[in-house]
């Protein structure tokens, strides 16, 4: 027998649903020793993370079912415990983490008691649960450990938070950790040092981590070896070194060349003679904090945007990145008329667009069209794609007859390749990048100038992300569109972007060509967050620059 | 995109056929929508097809118990104290308790829908003084309100109505209010709200439908509560007077009979319950039918 501290063998996991059976996962087997990092790569659908719940018995049973193959740890049967051996591993020698520590933290309770609670479970008596818990802490980097101890979930950050699920986590000292895209949810500076975390305590504990993610980053960062899986069946698997560079299979390799940032920077046309589309000045917002039954104002005021100058020409597109709480969203949501400017002004084609003549706002606004984040958010679920696309025609009488709507709505479905039959199904039905597409349709849908891509692509799989990207610069050719692109993450916008502008704290601190950013950053901060980024594609900025 | 293949494609019969496909496939709403139909038929046709003399006094058949033949098919339930068959007064019962419980529960929902769409929508003071208003309709005794309205207003149905409508209207407006805040933070009103849509538009077409499924299961549950607190109503004098009554009623006035004569109360219970029910798989069965994510549940079997 094999003498892996954790072992996969053939698995397959089904599900019976009333439309028949699924299967989650075939064949899959996979090993996992003492010390080293094991990384499953796959995009949603993928199964993934399907053999880490069989491995926690974390699969309801039915629907689900293992049907074949095994799973070992330490020389036991994992697939048939009863409940109380369960228990004796879970947590205690397999430990877990999870995407979102805000989900999987208990908000009535505070943080010291919830990391205690595994160890009290597990027989350590509470004092001595409580002194190592606060030790934990400090271990896990959280300032002031003794005060926060006491403290509750939304006290914490969210890079915080996940330091406090890792240090429940190893609080008995597994020999396994299983962390399911843990920095998912994470600003790329708080990726990094959650990832450097990591490595450090396996590197004190000499636990094996087991990491599912997405994130081909993630992987180069942290893995040994790689496991690439697509509809359920592992792809390819290796040591890290040997997969990222020559890849066997053409899924890996089209995965590793959807990466962003891949392909160098964008083809640059001559833009000077072009004209000033949009024109952002001295734009600020601060939000006045209220308080009271009455919402009278406090005199606190919270500065979400302070300052901000841009400029958009026609063809143009401009990246504009920044973590969470840069101010990026309150920008987008300025331009787009849903809050109004403390001071500043935005002017299109020399025009304001801050004047309260609503008929007026809303002929100018017509030229500035918006693709959010999240496409299963951004439709209704209740509206066909025919209505979906329809609404701008709906809401702004007299652009388009409504003879011409059902044609129209079969065009624009075709332009971003959708088929017109599609326009009667309803949002539900479709994948993340179809509903991406039907939301970029009904953007094109009054002919805009501009574009606002508000992290358009952070919610898509690599591969569809490369897709809608593609799909994008197509339409920027074939409409002469401009492109406001709105990402918290550099690499997505280096091989589209002409030009970006790097937000923190609601400020612009430093705009340059796209070239002049990633290869001679200026300010503190851009060189962070290109520090941030994991070391392969670092290292592969870094080798493009000796050539030159 | 294996979800695609869910939805069999819609056949061009007319929508009516269709929905009555749908509704067969569900049979439990389908026995619902029969019951219902039963119901309101006898409210409607009832009181005129019933026998000469089912509503009469008969003191020899004083609680006479249910499933004696011998007195012939009214006499089926039973009799109550005075001897007057119960499932003539069922029948009779029927039309009063569903004019009362369908306008009351439509009032409060209509009314306490609109405040809700109001305070959820506008936020800020509006809200404030809306949903403060909630709360003191719904800390004040509802028998309070009635008796209030009985001494100001002359006692009758439509006054019943208006107070059932009042005291009930809270839950609604609550409801209403919470899933409109939820609805109008998602990313599709934003989408809407960018597009440069009305107010209305953004209200009606948007949030509404996203918000109609939960108000119409509440709805149906209410419905049955509103026909006991009639009952109590009408026992104050508030409400129907004899010789009218209503299920509620009957089983108010059953109560003191119940060691000796169960089926008084149990028989109009049941009718209470089985509407309430009734209403509810049926407002189940349309939840499922208008959601387009969940419809495929009703047509795939078709396939």
């Amino acid at each position: 027998m094999s003498s892996h501290l954790l072992e996969v063998r053939d698995l397959g996991v089904r599900f019976h649903t009333r439309a028949g059976v699924v299967d989650a996962v075939q064949n899959v087997s996979w090993h996992l020793d003492r010390g080293e990092t094991l990384a499953i790569l796959g995009e949603s659908g993928s199964g993934k993370s399907v053999s880490a719940s069989a491995i926690m018995g974390l699969i309801d049973m039915p629907p689900g079912e293992i049907h074949s193959g095994s799973i070992t740890f330490d020389g036991r049967d994992m697939l048939n415990l009863t409940l109380a051996e369960r228990r004796q591993v879970n947590g205690k020698r397999i430990a877990m983490i999870f995407q979102d520590p805000l989900a999987a933290l208990n908000p009535v309770y505070s943080v010291g008691s919830q990391i205690t609670e595994s160890m009290i479970v597990h027989g350590v008596p509470p004092t001595e649960a409580r002194k190592r818990a606060v030790a934990l802490l400090d271990r896990v980097a959280i300032p002031e450990p003794e005060r926060r101890f006491h403290e509750y979930p939304h006290q914490f950050s969210g890079g915080q938070r996940q330091r406090v699920m890792l240090a429940a986590a190893i609080a008995m000292q597994p020999d396994v950790l299983i962390a399911d895209e843990p920095t998912s949810a994470l600003d790329v500076t708080v990726q990094a040092e959650i990832l450097k975390l990591l490595k450090t305590l396996q590197a004190e504990t000499g636990m094996g981590i087991l990491m599912i993610t997405h994130d081909l980053g993630v992987v180069t960062e942290v893995a040994d070896r790689v496991i690439v899986m697509r509809r359920g069946e592992v792809v390819e698997q290796g040591a890290l070194s040997r997969v990222l560079t020559a890849p066997e299979r053409p899924y890996t390799r089209q995965l590793l060349d959807a990466v962003p940032g891949r392909h160098g920077f964008a083809a640059r046309e001559d833009r000077a003679k072009t004209e000033t589309l949009l024109e952002v000045k001295n734009l600020s917002k601060f939000y006045g904090v209220t308080s009271g039954i009455m919402h009278t104002l406090t005199g606190r005021e919270i500065r979400a945007l302070n300052d901000v100058s841009l400029t958009l020409t026609k063809g143009e597109v401009l990246g504009i990145v920044g973590e969470s709480g840069s101010g990026k969203s309150t920008l987008v949501n300025t331009l787009l008329g849903l809050t109004t400017p403390s001071q500043g002004e935005v002017l299109y084609r020399g025009q304001t667009m801050l004047s309260g003549d609503n008929r007026a706002m809303s002929k100018i606004r017509r030229n500035i069209q918006v693709v959010f984040q999240d496409p299963t958010a951004s439709l209704n679920p209740r509206m066909s794609v025919r209505r979906i696309i329809a609404e701008p025609w709906a809401v702004h009488k007299g652009v388009l007859p409504r003879a011409q709507w059902r044609g129209r709505v079969a065009e624009l479905l075709e332009q971003v390749g959708l088929s017109p039959d599609h326009a009667d199904r309803y949002p539900h039905q479709f994948s993340g990048g179809q509903r991406q597409r039907i939301a970029i349709a009904r953007a094109l849908a009054l002919q805009p100038e501009i574009i606002i891509c508000d992290e358009a692509v952070s919610a898509l799989d690599v591969s569809v992300q490369a897709q809608v990207i593609q799909l994008l610069k197509r339409l920027r050719q074939d409409h002469g569109l401009s492109y406001l692109f709105v990402a918290h993450d550099l690499p997505v916008v280096q091989d589209f972007a002409d030009r970006v502008a790097v937000m923190q704290g609601g400020r612009i601190v430093e705009t340059g060509r796209t070239e002049d950013i990633f290869e001679r950053p200026e300010h503190p901060y851009t060189q962070k967050l290109l520090d941030s980024r994991p070391a392969e594609e670092r290292e592969r900025s870094r080798r493009k620059e000796i050539p030159a | 995109m294996s979800d695609m293949t869910q939805t069999a494609p819609l056949r061009p019969e007319s929508a009516v056929a269709e929905s009555f496909m749908m509704l067969w496939r569900d049979k439990f709403a389908f026995v619902s929508a029969l019951f219902l139909l039963l119901v309101t038929a006898a409210a409607l046709f009832g009181p005129a097809l019933l026998p000469d003399g089912a509503m009469t006094m008969n003191l020899r058949g004083r609680n006479a118990p249910p499933f004696e033949w011998e007195r012939g098919w009214v006499y089926l339930l039973g009799a109550d104290n005075l001897g007057r068959a119960v499932l003539a007064r069922l029948v009779i019962a029927s039309r009063y308790t569903l004019m009362i419980a369908v306008s009351a529960v439509l009032i409060s929902l209509v009314a306490g829908t609109v405040l809700g769409l109001l305070a959820g929508y506008c936020r800020g003071r509006v809200e404030t003084v809306i949903v403060r208003g909630a709360d003191i309709l719904m800390s004040f005794p509802s028998l309070l309100l009635a008796l209030i309205v009985l001494f100001v207003l002359s006692p009758s149905v439509s006054n019943v109505v208006i107070v059932l409508a009042i005291s009930r209207l809270a839950v609604y407006l609550r409801t209403c209010r919470a899933e409109v805040m939820e609805i109008r933070e998602r990313q599709f009103v934003t989408a809407a709200r960018a597009l440069g849509a009305s107010h209305a538009r953004m209200i009606f077409i948007h949030i509404l439908p996203n918000v109609i499924p939960t108000l119409m299961t509440l709805a149906t549950l209410e419905f049955s509560a509103v026909m006991l607190s009639e009952s109590s109503l009408s026992f104050l004098g508030l409400g129907v007077q004899a010789p009218a009554v209503t299920w509620g009623l009957m089983v108010a006035e059953g109560r003191g009979y119940l060691a000796s004569a169960w089926w008084l109360s149990f028989w109009p219970g049941v009718a209470i319950s089985l509407t309430a029910i009734s209403a509810n798989l049926l407002a189940n069965w349309v939840r499922t039918a208008t959601d387009p994510a969940q419809r495929w549940r009703l047509e795939w079997r078709a396939k």
